[in-house]
């Protein structure tokens, strides 16, 4: 798609807005950035992006305030309308905690935060962002969490794989599993059932520059394009 | 009134918290600790005067924000 429209939502406390900015830019997207207090943004958006870092201090839960922040209404709307929306980090915990991704986000099993690069495979490439991946596909790519401990009862987890919800899982450089954060089944993103809303932990925009360690996330971020 | 909500993570969802207090106590040699949950506490004063009115908003409190419920249980207790 040319000229792609992508809108980045910022929180008090969102820190990874500008390299999302970045990112999709160098995919040669159009961004604007959407202060959380605004109510409505532009409806020609084609991606909405909730970017990482924190919200409002994560007081409380992570993301459990910015949920009700006045953009989120606008925000379920447009999912709601089958507008695409990708959560990444903080974003993908605040959409467990509004509920438009099933599941949440725990702290970490082993209680530390990870600040690393880490590899991750596709599960699931019959949605709109890892299309242009293949099944199997191994990634390099930057996680920086806390709370990042996917958790999921077995009989919604079980959902999950049979509509092919599952997007990613955290591997090693060759492919077998290893899970850095106690995630069920070492889940890093998902997507909801009508596969237009996204989320992972680990942060793609932060993975553009093959000097700065990867630009795997270039490969994936690219999938939002189309054809 | 003043409400006294627990909030602690459903049994069967790991509690890492819970655990590492427990390897802690462990190495402080209080051997008699089966198990170990570690949760939150929040308290809230009302202006209602009303128990039944009192406990259902605050259940709606905890369903809404207080409590992720796909995670956490709550426990509600009213003083008055």
């Amino acid at each position: 798609m040319k000229d792609m429209k992508v809108g980045i939502v910022q929180f008090p406390g969102t820190n990874c807005d500008y390299d999302t900015q970045y990112a999709f830019e160098k995919l040669g997207c159009k961004t604007k950035l959407i202060w959380h207090k605004d109510e409505i943004f532009d409806k020609n958006t084609d991606l909405l992006v909730i970017a990482g870092g924190f919200s409002y201090g994560d007081y409380l839960r992570s993301g459990a305030i910015a949920r009700f922040s006045p953009i989120m209404s606008a925000v379920n709307k447009y999912a709601e309308n089958g507008g695409k929306v990708l959560g990444i980090c903080n974003g993908f915990q605040v959409l467990t905690e509004s509920r438009l991704l099933p599941g949440a986000l725990k702290r970490n099993e082993h209680l530390h935060f990870l600040s690393k690069h880490h590899h991750l495979k596709v599960v699931s490439n019959s949605n709109d962002f890892l299309s242009k991946m293949r099944r199997d596909e191994i990634v390099n790519i930057p996680i920086a969490h806390h709370d990042g401990n996917f958790y999921i009862d077995d009989e919604s987890l079980k959902k999950l794989y049979e509509n092919e919800q599952v997007l990613l899982q955290y591997c090693d450089e060759n492919g077998d599993i290893s899970n850095p954060n106690g995630s069920v089944d070492s889940i890093a993103g998902i997507c909801n059932k009508q596969k237009n809303v996204f989320g992972l932990m680990p942060h793609p925009e932060r993975a553009m520059e093959e000097v700065l360690g990867s630009d795997d996330g270039y490969r994936m971020l690219e999938g939002f394009l189309g054809k | 009134m003043k409400a006294i909500v627990n909030i602690s993570l459903k049994a069967g969802v790991l509690d890492s918290q819970g655990k590492a207090v427990h390897h802690a106590l462990d190495s402080l040699k209080f051997d008699g600790v089966d198990d170990v949950r570690v949760g939150k506490q929040i308290v809230l004063k009302l202006s209602e005067t009303d128990e039944a009115k009192a406990r259902e908003e605050v259940e709606q409190m905890c369903e809404s924000l207080l409590a992720n419920t796909v995670i956490e249980d709550y426990d509600i207790e009213l003083i008055s």
